[in-house]
């Protein structure tokens, strides 16, 4: 937010704050020991607004759900800002201290009123209202999301405008108040922070700063090429392109995960050469013309990771890998020496992290022994003597702001790339469960006794409509592939939108479905709006 | 409150029909506005938690048992999670969550006081004619056993009394019931909180009205809440629940508390075995408490009053109910009470079968709609009560005394009695005396005295003992005969004053039978919260069949001082805490060795 | 600095405790300063991360002033508070919790502790009688499925699960307290079986368990064949390689094999409270083809 890649918050302030606002996140199941906290928070009187197109499992505890259509977020924060701004609920001493650009945003929001905003998003009037008076008067409060808001065409857009409301508000910076994108996997956060993004650095430095890049080629004794690289959704189309010829994959698995998979799977039987590390045989690792066999990161490896709350915390081995598998750094440092490269050599985690800290100013302070003392630093913590920062920007409340002001972002609704046609008549939206994770690598290996296996969640007029129950077989269509699924009826969901989730490629290949279209700033594919039509089967 | 989880029971249209009529004044959890906008939240949930109980009655009344789909029909409405309501609806004994095996079910008195007029007999011959039968604990109908408590479905519960099987079988065809007040002082000038009973019509509001009813609230608006309190701190009223605290300091406090709601409870659990005087209060003279809490809600800034009734009191609970209504009809209750500005209402609460809700904090959680277990004190109900609001809790009779207070002055109320021990006393008289019933007698009166007002002793052998203060006080006898029964002289002789019981038992009585009773009492209405309590209830039951098959305490007396100080020193309530007290003074009587 | 949220007041408060004079922050309770002076005091029903319910009565205390005695684990302490920890009433009584406690269920897999204080009290629970003739809390272990083992013989009522599976964490409210008295237990509504009811199996309640009576399956299976072998256990400390909340977990394993997972009750991420991928999702680490 605003200049650093990481959400602003600990997860304890939403035990103390007085609005929370869930909006693309189904955290009771995606983030279930984050959503212990909001509780807590609810416990102690918070109120909260769930906005998500299904009444979620996390919308249910929610005071107000608002059952926004797929895609309309940007709408929405557009016309909850209006009201703010129309109601005269802006914080006008932050915004005047803190921030650049309100009297453009004013007068782009301008046009989002409340009824134009009901009439793009399907959301109530009194809700929208509700919502920005809710939010506009809590003395603290939080915004969370989650892929609801990334997994869109529109992912950067729509991250800038939920921090428009909290500029508007001068709803972050303090404790119990910011932004908080809740990060799906266990380092995705840390990925960041160690500068595995196309134009950053590790600590979030720019590739384009040629003051940064020498400090690194200096400490690493090699050229940075000063272009951005690509982001995902880039190599696939380069492998598509026959651009890109030779890929290594490290603990993902895209032939199962990607949007508008067929195409995906094409792409990567189409390269040279494919390389896998992984610790499971997984469809990619099939694909693959060398598997690495790895380490459990978490189990079976020492190393750090980063959460949610910006907090590196220390991963340790806590036993031996079985078989031929071995430590990552030692895979990778081997590699490094056969392709001729013989100054790494076999460096330990804490080696690579006491490097880090030499080069990455943000983390310069967490020494080894301090991450394993203190249960985790929260980053930034520049120096030794740092304790950490629980949470960011409160630069923004000093008088006159610290660092650079905060900009309000005019930013524009765009509806989802794949509009409802009458072939296609449904907005199919796809999420996770409780006991499963991603592609289901890991977690198809444990028994668990809530898994219901995946099916085609439809609402109960569309149900009668189709004329499908519960528990039927149907086909399922997209534009870009055909499956087969079974129906299961969720009267909470609203007409027209469909759900699924995609834990059992074996058995459902739920992402021939979904749409690769995606956000040319982020590389994010639209997962979270397809368009399909659903067919009973005929008779044989 | 979600994660809610439900089987595929649904409810009868029946159910659904008596719980939607419970909820209506607050509508389910979930409101859909729109396909698009759901209200629903925490706030909403805790706001009906308290409809849970009335909910629970609602399914028992209309099919006779908590049956599945009927509490997952409450569970969706109120949103409470299914194991939550289960663990409540198990928690009362009137809730069945077995099905019913025909229209009703007899619960049958075999508490000390019934068994000592024949219930044992009475029930082994119901259950011959083939009635649903359970025995019961003490349903406070002691001066005039054996008593049976009627639960019906789809129908009003009723009580019968006085009867022999004959009777009450005739009784239970014919749904007959009788109106029979055991009242021997009857038409005395010392009566106080009984003089109206018996006298006037307890359905009529002019009645009450004609007989001085109301005057007092008429003075209270005008002396003002300080005053009230002033004049009931003057009167030295201490509580008649078993507690004795002085009621001015009690409403001080909470009148004392800023920024909260203030909440007026009336204990109306009456449950202690031998005690039924609020029962004859309520059921004769039902708007003199009505006309008292509001005194009270005033006096301490409460807007809301709950009675809260036991469960097996369906008379009083119909007649308070209906002078609920007229009183509000008349401007008595409600938003403008006599034209004052002032605002008070009461809602009247059934319990379901559980002695322990009888002690403040586990009322507090009974009315709220969880299981009625004590809370820890401190916090005092004074700051943390009903709610976790400011709350004077008060017993029916300790309220009843309110009006003349407030008529006559604090300094009246404090010239009778004892310095410590102001005004008049009720007395439940049971067991073997010649006239059994409610007694009212200025502080001071002895345990003699009173036996003789009660026409003394009376019954084959001669007297042995004399149980004072419930199954919570203790045994004494023939030497006690003179001790006055004031809170001052109980206490320095080392005996309990109680809920005013005294029921008197013959040599020719099985005492060993009764103090089994006692002990099975305890055990049978443990809330099972706390260890010692919980299991030590149980085994001290399991020590005195021992030392009464022995017929010998000394092996085992250690054992006992053991159980008896874990349950006294760590129990969290007065139920743990006195869960020994009349079994050892019975011990110390050698009341088990006679036999 | 991990916690900025400060649990108790700094305003300090005179107390009297076994007559040596101590200071106490206001709020905090007398267990906290028990602990504070190094006195050792025996809890069953208190945790570090649950609200304490203070119905196991074996921490009590005497306070001078209050007839009944005191549990130390919720009673704030109060300015001037004089306190005896080791009387012979508060000594009689956590006997007696004790002996009552072990005269009614199994304790023989019970955190060690609690032997310890019943040996260093001298309960002796054998005194109330055979446990043929007296009433026990004997039933059948119920395995419902592949995750959980619940053994409610060995269950003293403590309400940790239920606090652990409702507000004070998990808020699933799957289980609850149902019956009265020494018939009270733990149950779903009308004892479906934990698939049926709302459990989520986040094992939260088998984390706070201090008897044994709620054990992972692999835990019972092995205690079963007589494997389980806590001698030669580690605990080793890392995070959850699932979502990106970051939750620490604590690996038991015994001979490279995880065993049981838990999570430290006083970091700040989880306090002690995993979900079902954190608490059972391990087991791809030991696949078993």
């Amino acid at each position: 937010m605003f200049g650093a890649g990481g959400g602003t918050s600990s997860y304890k302030e939403i035990e103390e704050t007085d609005a929370i606002v869930l909006w693309g996140s189904n955290a009771r199941t995606a983030h279930p020991i984050f959503f212990h906290h909001l509780l807590k928070g609810l416990s102690n009187g918070a109120r909260m607004w769930a906005v998500d197109p299904r009444r979620t499992d996390s919308a249910k505890f929610a005071d107000v759900w608002l059952g926004i259509d797929v895609g309309s977020d940007i709408a929405l924060a557009n016309g909850v800002a209006h009201e703010i701004i129309d109601a005269g609920l802006e914080n006008k001493e932050f915004i005047a201290n803190a921030t650049t650009g309100f009297e453009d945003f004013a007068a782009h929001v301008e046009s989002w009123t409340l009824k134009r905003t009901a009439e793009v998003t399907g959301v109530p009037v009194e809700a929208i209202r509700d919502l920005a008076h809710g939010y506009a008067n809590a003395e603290k409060a939080q915004i969370m999301w989650t892929l609801g808001i990334t997994e869109h065409h529109t992912a950067v857009d729509n991250v800038l405008a939920l921090c428009n409301l909290s500029l508007l508000t001068g709803h972050v910076g303090r404790w119990g108040s910011g932004l908080v994108p809740l990060r799906g996997q266990n380092n995705v956060q840390g990925g960041g922070d160690m500068g595995a993004l196309p134009n950053k650095l590790a600590g979030f430095q720019d590739l384009a700063d040629e003051e940064i890049r020498v400090k690194f080629e200096t400490a690493w004794d090699s050229e940075i090429p000063p272009e951005p690289g690509w982001h995902l959704t880039d190599m696939f189309n380069a492998m598509g392109r026959g651009e890109l010829r030779a890929l290594y994959v490290i603990g993902e698995n895209p032939a199962d995960s990607e949007a508008d998979v067929t195409h995906a799977r094409k792409a990567l039987e189409g390269l040279d050469i494919l390389v896998v590390q992984d610790v499971f045989m997984t469809r990619t690792a099939e694909m693959a013309d060398v598997v690495l066999p790895a380490a459990l990161g978490w189990a079976e490896s020492d190393g750090t990771v980063t959460n949610s709350e910006r907090r590196v915390q220390r991963t340790r081995a806590a036993i031996k890998p079985p078989g031929d598998a071995r430590q990552e750094i030692e895979i990778i440092s081997d590699l490094a020496r056969h392709l001729g490269d013989n100054s790494w050599g076999q460096p330990t985690a804490e080696d690579l992290w006491e490097e880090l800290r030499t080069v990455s100013p943000m983390h310069a302070g967490m020494s080894w022994e301090r991450i394993e003392n203190e249960g985790g630093i929260q980053w930034p913590c520049p120096d030794e003597n740092h304790p950490g920062s629980p949470f960011l920007h409160d630069r923004l409340w000093k008088q006159p702001a610290e660092g650079r002001l905060a900009p309000f972002s005019c930013v524009d609704d765009r509806p989802p790339i794949e509009s409802l046609d009458d072939q296609y008549p449904l907005r199919l939206t796809t999420g996770r469960t409780l006991d499963s994770y991603n592609t289901g690598v890991q977690t198809g290996k444990y028994n668990s006794p809530i898994r219901t296996g995946e099916a085609l969640e439809v609402s109960t007029a569309d149900a009668e409509k189709l004329g499908i129950s519960e528990g039927e077989r149907v086909i399922v269509s997209s534009r870009r592939g055909s499956i087969e699924m079974t129906v299961e009826v969720d009267p909470d969901l609203p007409v027209g939108l469909a759900f699924t989730t995609f834990h059992f490629p074996e058995l459902v290949d739920v992402n021939q479905l979904t749409n690769s279209a995606y956000d040319p700033k982020s590389g994010t594919a639209e997962f979270k709006a397809a368009a399909i039509r659903v067919e009973k089967m005929i008779d044989a | 409150m979600p994660d809610l989880k439900f089987g595929d029971s649904l409810p009868t249209d029946s159910e659904k029909k008596a719980v939607d009529k419970t909820i209506e004044s607050h509508g389910p959890v979930t409101i859909e506005i729109t396909e698009r906008l759901v209200y629903a939240g925490r706030q909403r949930t805790q706001e009906r938690r308290h409809l849970l109980l009335p909910a629970l009655h609602a399914l028992q009344r209309t099919s006779g048992w908590i049956s599945p789909g009927g509490l997952d029909y409450v569970c969706r409405v109120l949103e409470v999670p299914p194991a939550e309501a289960y663990s409540v609806a198990t928690f009362y004994h009137l809730f069945s969550s077995q099905p019913p095996s025909g229209d009703q079910i007899l619960h049958v008195c075999d508490d000390i006081a019934c068994s000592l007029n024949g219930a044992n007999d009475l029930i082994d011959g119901l259950k011959k004619e083939g009635y649903e039968t359970k025995p019961s604990p003490c349903l406070g109908q002691c001066e005039r056993g054996p008593a049976v408590f009627v639960q019906r479905i789809a129908s009003d519960d009723s009580v019968l009394f006085d009867a022999d099987l004959k009777q009450i079988t005739k009784s239970l065809t014919e749904n007959l019931e009788k109106e029979s007040v055991k009242l021997p002082q009857a038409g005395s000038d010392h009566l106080r909180l009984l003089a109206r009973v018996g006298i006037v019509d307890p359905n009529s509001l002019e009645d009450y009205k004609s007989h001085g009813g109301y005057d007092a609230l008429t003075k209270a608006l005008e002396i003002g809440a300080e005053q009230i309190i002033e004049e009931v701190s003057t009167s030295g009223l201490r509580g008649r629940g078993g507690a004795a605290f002085p009621t001015g300091v009690k409403w001080k406090a909470v009148a004392d508390e800023k920024d909260k709601a203030h909440h007026l409870v009336c204990n109306a659990d009456e449950s202690e075995p031998g005690t039924f005087k609020d029962r004859v209060l309520m059921e004769n003279d039902p708007f003199a408490l009505i006309e008292s809490m509001t005194i009270a809600g005033l006096a301490i800034g409460a807007e809301k009053g709950w009675f809260y009734i036991r469960g097996e009191y369906p008379v009083a609970k119909q007649r308070l109910t209906e002078a609920v209504v007229k009183a509000r009809k008349s401007g008595l209750l409600g938003e403008d009470i006599l034209g004052s500005g002032k605002r008070f209402e009461i809602e009247i609460r059934s319990g379901a079968g559980a002695y322990i809700c009888g002690e403040e904090t586990a009322l507090f959680n009974s009315i709220e709609g969880f299981r009625g277990e004590p809370r820890n004190k401190p916090p005092f109900p004074t700051t943390n009560g009903l709610f976790d609001e400011p709350t004077v809790v008060n017993n029916v009779e300790t309220l009843a005394n309110i009006p003349r207070i407030i008529l006559n002055g604090g300094e009246a109320f404090a010239a009778e009695g004892t310095d410590q021990s102001s005004g008049t006393r009720l007395f439940c008289l049971s067991g073997r005396v010649a006239l059994p019933g409610l007694y009212e007698f200025e502080f001071g009166a002895t345990l003699g005295e009173i036996l003789d007002a009660a026409g003394g002793f009376s019954g084959p052998g001669n007297l042995k003992t004399v149980l004072l203060g419930g199954a919570a006080g203790s045994f004494v006898t023939q030497e006690s005969i003179d001790l006055p029964l004031t809170f001052e002289d109980t206490r320095d002789a080392g005996v309990a004053l109680g809920s005013g019981v005294i029921m008197v038992f013959s040599d020719t009585d099985e005492l060993t039978k009764t103090v089994l009773r006692i002990a099975e009492f305890f055990r049978d209405e443990s809330c099972g919260q706390c260890v010692p309590c919980r299991v030590g209830t149980v085994r001290q039951e399991e020590l005195l069949i021992r030392i009464a098959d022995k017929n010998s305490v000394d092996a085992d007396i250690s054992l006992f001082d053991d159980l008896a100080a874990v349950m006294s020193d760590a129990s969290i309530c007065g139920l743990g805490h006195t869960a020994s007290s009349a079994v050892r003074s019975a011990l110390n009587l050698g009341l088990l060795e006679t036999q | 600095m991990s916690e900025t949220t400060k649990k108790y007041s700094e305003t300090l408060v005179e107390i009297t405790l076994d007559d040596e004079k101590i200071s106490a922050p206001e709020g905090s309770t007398i267990l906290d300063a028990c602990k504070q002076a190094g006195i050792d005091t025996p809890t069953l029903c208190w945790a570090e991360n649950l609200t304490p319910v203070n119905v196991c009565r074996v921490c009590v205390v005497e306070v001078e002033g209050s007839r009944a005695l005191v549990p130390s684990c919720s009673r704030p302490v109060e300015e001037g508070m004089v306190i005896s920890t080791g009387s012979e009433r508060v000594n009689t009584s956590r006997r007696m919790v004790l002996e009552l406690l072990a005269s009614s269920v199994e304790l023989d897999r019970a955190d060690k502790e609690i032997l310890e204080w019943m040996a260093h009290y001298g309960s002796n629970p054998d005194r109330m009688g055979n446990s043929s003739e007296i009433k026990t809390s004997n039933q059948p272990v119920k395995i419902q499925d592949d995750l959980y083992v619940r053994d409610y013989e060995r269950c003293i009522l403590c309400y940790k699960c239920v606090e652990a599976c409702g507000d004070d964490a998990q808020h699933t409210f799957a289980i609850a307290t149902a019956g009265r008295g020494f018939e009270a237990h733990i149950s779903t509504e009308f004892d479906v079986e934990l698939p049926d009811s709302a459990c989520v199996y986040c094992g939260n309640c088998i984390g706070v368990c201090p008897t044994g009576a709620l054990v992972f399956k692999t835990e019972h299976d092995m205690r079963e064949d007589d494997s389980w072998d806590p001698d030669n256990q580690k605990v080793t400390e890392t995070i959850c390689g699932f979502c990106g909340v970051g939750c620490n977990l604590e690996l038991h394993t015994q001979n490279e094999k995880i065993v049981k997972v838990t999570s430290p009750s006083d970091h700040s991420v989880t306090e002690g409270h995993l979900c079902i991928k954190g608490r059972f999702g391990w087991q791809h680490a030991h696949p078993k083809n």
